[in-house]
Formats: structure tokens, C-alpha cells, sequence
């Protein structure tokens, strides 16, 4: 190769190297992820068949029975409710929260920066071990919110192991876990604004409020954008949070999307009604992605052209 | 700006002051209580002054752990090198495959590689149990159930679209003209991403690898079910770990610190490229 390129530039062998070339990169990042493709198409097949890991024998295709079911179960209706309850709750308080944070630290100074950086904590802690760390504090003998939750007339109040408060409780965790990730992305995109339409703003004496509905806000639009649509993919999929907390209990409370399928296919080794879920979650996380792609490409671009 | 109220000021202090509670409390709390006792753990009220004791690090790094019962063997420092095994391997591997794959992406539009670059990202967006209980089923006829090359394997699907696409942005930052100016002097294509491409957009690969460690560090779900409580990483070890020791809160306390040290420790040195990192390249810090 060496010797073709160096007569010219753009001599006709480097050209023939130079369409290969690229293939050759990334086939191997792409087998890798082929490997993970066909047991996506082998869920696609068992969420047609009657497949009970308990029962091998019985297995066949029942076509769209396990998608029939559905609309007359009671279950399934529990899991979509509490799944779109879930991502709805928490992304909605996680980017007003976020917000507001990130409106708070906007100045830049030394002690803003540092607690920025504090709050990143949880949100590079483990949801799984977040889950943990909260069981621990919310544990009726002698977890310290427990306490707290007596002192200020909340007996008894049974967090994350009774059925009225258990969504509350993950949906707080959550909440403790990912508005970081909502707060360092408005606070980034709330910093590269440019600053001329405020500073016209303030020598024409607007009122404060003016300056945030309709300048702040709608500059920071596609940074809200891509931040919630970002968590409402991931948040609608909560598995790690609420299988750490509550394995989906007390009862079928928080049987989630993700949690269901994992309770179906290991313990009620109901494979195709899982594969079922799973393709339905899909089919909602392909529509959201796609939204979220277009966004995310947009503010790409703005970045990239930024350096 | 500059002219805001004395009353202001006070309102964004307070404000500030919970939201660093509600933030940080749970972490000093749970640190707090790895350094003390079951006894002073389960006094009401919560004591915020104790004598720390170290028995329960002391209990996870022998793997001992004294009890009224007798000794009960704590298999947590296997999790925890499952943790550190796990993350380094599967980072190690992505950096491998990714960055030459983000190079092809970012200097050479070829056919079709949008939809490859995008089918990568899709991983990181579908849900994780669509692939991974026929997974399982899969891996128990292949053999790779409840090993190490096949949870390797598997992480690819954390590390490699993250990998890919910030690595892909570092490339595209670096002015193609020097690359070109680099050929021209004669010195072949290798030789070009070795000693131009590789090392401009070094600090970007270092900071996608340390948040693919992050990301694989913190997974749960995929060895929940792929693996089995010797291969299981700390995330799942910890939870099993609850379960079986019981009341033994200290010690849990101090699995959890133990567990989570790492990622914050990685998190504050590589914090200014968190915000590009989270956003896979869409937002810059």
C-alpha cells in the first residue's frame, strides 16, 4: 500500500484500498453485535409460539394467541399501567428537578462547579446498589428515613413494602439516581447559549420571567428534548431499580415491562408470554428512538460544529 | 444578573443546601454505617455519633464473618474481582473492535455505514431481556452459559455503541488536511491512524473507555441472568449478598462502599467528559 500511495495523492490503487478499507474496520464490531441479533429474531418467533419451558413437549405455534391474551389480561394491563405510570412520573419530576438545578448552578463559580460535580454521585452509583442503599434507609427497624418518616407523623409508613406506597418509593430512588443526568445536560446545554440575546434582554429592562419563557427556554428546547426522550427510553425499560427493591411486589404492584418478563420466563417459565412483552416494550422503544434519534442528531450536529 | 436581592440569595442557598442533601445524604449515610456495629446500627434513634469500627471490612476482605452462629464464609471479594475482571476485559475488547470501527465511520462514508453506525446505537436502546433470555437458552447449548467469554461477549452490547460513537466524534473534530498532509509525505494509511489519528483523539478514547467501565461496572441485568453466584459481579453479588448474611447491615454498608468506591473514584477524574460521554456526543461539556 505504501508504495502505490506514494507516486500521488489519489493514484487509482488507493482508491480500490480506500473502498475495502472501511469494511475491513468494522466488520469486527459488527460480527460481534450480529451474535446479539439472532436471539432478537428468536424472541420474534417465540412470541408466536406456546412455549413453557416446564411443558417441551407442548411447544407450537399458536401465532398471535400470546398477543390476543393480552387484551383480555388483567396482568397486562397492571404492567402497562405501571410501566408508562413509572417513566411518566419520573421523567416529568426528574426534568423539572433537573431544571431547576441546573438554573440554580448556571453561574459559573468554584463552589457551583464543585457541587455540579458532587451530584453526579448518585447517578454514577449502580441503580441496583442505589436500590440497595435505600432499602437499607427506608427498613422499618431501623432505617433512618423510617425514623424520620415517625418524626413527622408518618407511623408505621411502610415504603417501598407496602402496595400504596411502593411506586413512590422507586419512583424517589429513581428520582435520586437519574436527575443528575437530567441536570448536567441542561446545565452544559444552558451554558453554551450565547449570551447576546441576554444581555440585549437586560439593557432593554425585561422582566426576568420574559427573559426564561421566552428566550431561555426555547434555546434550551432541543437540550430538553434529547434529555428526556433519553430517559423516557431508558426509564420505561426500569428493570435494575425496581428487581433491587421489590422484585416487582408487594404482589404484582410494580411489574413493570422488564420485570414481568423476567418473572414469566424464570419462574412461571412462560417463554412466549415474555417474548410477547418484550416485542411489545420494543415496539415502544422503537417509536420513542426514532423521535429520540432525530433530536439526539440535531444537537450532534450544533456540538459538532461548535469545535 | 448581578443585581439580585440580598432575599435571593438566601432563597438559592437554601435551595441548594437540600438538593446537596437529598443528593449526598444517602451516600454518607450508607458510609457511615459500614463503619459501625449491628448494636449502634440498630439504636433508635439513629446515632450520628458512634465509635467506627473497621470489623466490617475487616469480615469482606478475610471472607469471614464472625456471627453468634458460628463463622459464615462471604464470598463478596470474588464479586468484587468478578466486577473489576469483568469491566476491564470487556472495556479492553470494545477499545479493540470500536475504535478502529469509529475511524472507518468518521473518515470514510461508505455504503450503508449510517445504518451500521445507527443499528450499533439501537443496542443500547432496545430493551435488555429481548435479547438476553433466548440468550440464555442459546448459552446453554453452546456452552457459554455462566462463563466469562460469554458475559465478555455480552457487555460488547454497553461498551461498543458508547465506544463507537464518542470515539467516532473525537475522530471528526481532528481537521482531515493533517491526515491528508501525513499521506502525502508518503507514509501509508496504518502509519497515518497510528501516529496522527490515534493519538489526537486520545484523551477522547481514554474518556469513552472509562465510561464504558463505569456503564459495565454498574450492570446488573445481564449478569442476573447470565451468570451464576461464582462468575456474578458485584452489582448482583450484593444482592444476594442481603439475602444470605441477613441482618449483618454493617457489613452490607460496607459491600455497598466497596462496590460503589470505584465508579465515583473514575467518575470525578473523568467528570469533564462526562456531559459528552452521557449524551453519546450530542452535548459537549
Amino acid at each position: 500500500m505504501t508504495a502505490v500511495v506514494s507516486q500521488r495523492p489519489k493514484p487509482s490503487g488507493f482508491r480500490i484500498s480506500k473502498k475495502v478499507l472501511p469494511y475491513v474496520l468494522s466488520l469486527p464490531a459488527l460480527l460481534v453485535c450480529i451474535g446479539i441479533l439472532i436471539p432478537f429474531l428468536t424472541s420474534v418467533v417465540y412470541s408466536f409460539q406456546r412455549y413453557r419451558l416446564s411443558q417441551p413437549w407442548a411447544r407450537q405455534f399458536n401465532w398471535g394467541d400470546n398477543y390476543i391474551s393480552f387484551f383480555t389480561d388483567p396482568k397486562f394491563w397492571n404492567t402497562l399501567k405501571v410501566s408508562l405510570l413509572y417513566a411518566g412520573t419520573t421523567v416529568v419530576l426528574e426534568l423539572l428537578l433537573g431544571l431547576a438545578i441546573a438554573l440554580l448552578l448556571q453561574k459559573r463559580s468554584t463552589l457551583n462547579n464543585f457541587i455540579s460535580i458532587m451530584l453526579l454521585m448518585p447517578l454514577m452509583t449502580a441503580p441496583a446498589l442505589a436500590a440497595l442503599m435505600w432499602k437499607l434507609m427506608t427498613n422499618p427497624g431501623f432505617g433512618v428515613l423510617s425514623y424520620l418518616a415517625s418524626l413527622i407523623g408518618l407511623q408505621d409508613f411502610r415504603w417501598a413494602s407496602s402496595p400504596s406506597t411502593a411506586l413512590f418509593t422507586v419512583v424517589l430512588v429513581d428520582i435520586w439516581v437519574y436527575t443528575p443526568f437530567i441536570m448536567i445536560l441542561l446545565l452544559a446545554g444552558l451554558r453554551s447559549l450565547p449570551t447576546q440575546p441576554f444581555e440585549a434582554a437586560a439593557l432593554d429592562g425585561v422582566p426576568r420571567s420574559f427573559v426564561f419563557f421566552r428566550i431561555t427556554l426555547p434555546m434550551l428546547t432541543p437540550y430538553i428534548l434529547t434529555a428526556t426522550l433519553f430517559r423516557l427510553l431508558d426509564s420505561i425499560q426500569q428493570f435494575d431499580i425496581i428487581y433491587a427493591m421489590t422484585q416487582g411486589g408487594p404482589g404484582d404492584t410494580l411489574t413493570v415491562f422488564q420485570v414481568e418478563a423476567y418473572l414469566n420466563f424464570f419462574q412461571s417459565t412462560n417463554v412466549g408470554r415474555s417474548a410477547a412483552l418484550m416485542i411489545i416494550l420494543w415496539a415502544i422503544t422503537y417509536f420513542l428512538s426514532n423521535i429520540f434519534i432525530k433530536n439526539w442528531l440535531r444537537l450532534r450536529e450544533r456540538a459538532r460544529g461548535q469545535a | 444578573m448581578e443585581h439580585t436581592s440580598l432575599l435571593e440569595r438566601i432563597l438559592r442557598g437554601i435551595a441548594l443546601t437540600l438538593v446537596v442533601i437529598f443528593f449526598m445524604f444517602p451516600i454518607v449515610w450508607i458510609f457511615m454505617m459500614s463503619f459501625q456495629t449491628n448494636e449502634t446500627i440498630l439504636r433508635i434513634p439513629p446515632q450520628l455519633i458512634f465509635e467506627p469500627t473497621l470489623a466490617n471490612y475487616t469480615a469482606l476482605i478475610t471472607g469471614k464473618l464472625m456471627t453468634a452462629a458460628g463463622t459464615l464464609d462471604i464470598a463478596f471479594m470474588r464479586n468484587l474481582g468478578n466486577s473489576v475482571f469483568l469491566s476491564v476485559t470487556s472495556v479492553a475488547v470494545s477499545l479493540l473492535l470500536g475504535v478502529p470501527a469509529a475511524y472507518a465511520f468518521a473518515r470514510h462514508k461508505f455504503r450503508g455505514s449510517e445504518d451500521i453506525a445507527f443499528t450499533l446505537l439501537s443496542f443500547k436502546f432496545a430493551p435488555a431481556l429481548l435479547v438476553l433470555l433466548p440468550l440464555t437458552l442459546y448459552f446453554q447449548k453452546l456452552g457459554l452459559a455462566n462463563t466469562y467469554i460469554g458475559l465478555i461477549w455480552v457487555y460488547q452490547l454497553i461498551c461498543l455503541p458508547l465506544i463507537l460513537w464518542i470515539v467516532r466524534g473525537y475522530f471528526e473534530d481532528i481537521p482531515a488536511d493533517i491526515e491528508y498532509a501525513y499521506r502525502i509525505g508518503g507514509h501509508s494509511w496504518f502509519a497515518t491512524f497510528r501516529k496522527i489519528a490515534l493519538p489526537l483523539a486520545g484523551p477522547g478514547i481514554a474518556a469513552a473507555g472509562l465510561l464504558a467501565f463505569i456503564f459495565a461496572w454498574n450492570n446488573f441485568v445481564f449478569a442476573l441472568v447470565l451468570a451464576s453466584a461464582d462468575k456474578q459481579p458485584v452489582t448482583v453479588g450484593a444482592l444476594a449478598f442481603i439475602t444470605s448474611s441477613g441482618i449483618q447491615y454493617g457489613q452490607i454498608s460496607a459491600a455497598i462502599v466497596l462496590s460503589i468506591t470505584p465508579t465515583l473514584a473514575l467518575a470525578l477524574y473523568a467528570q469533564r467528559y462526562l456531559v459528552e460521554g452521557l449524551s453519546l456526543g450530542a452535548v459537549k461539556g
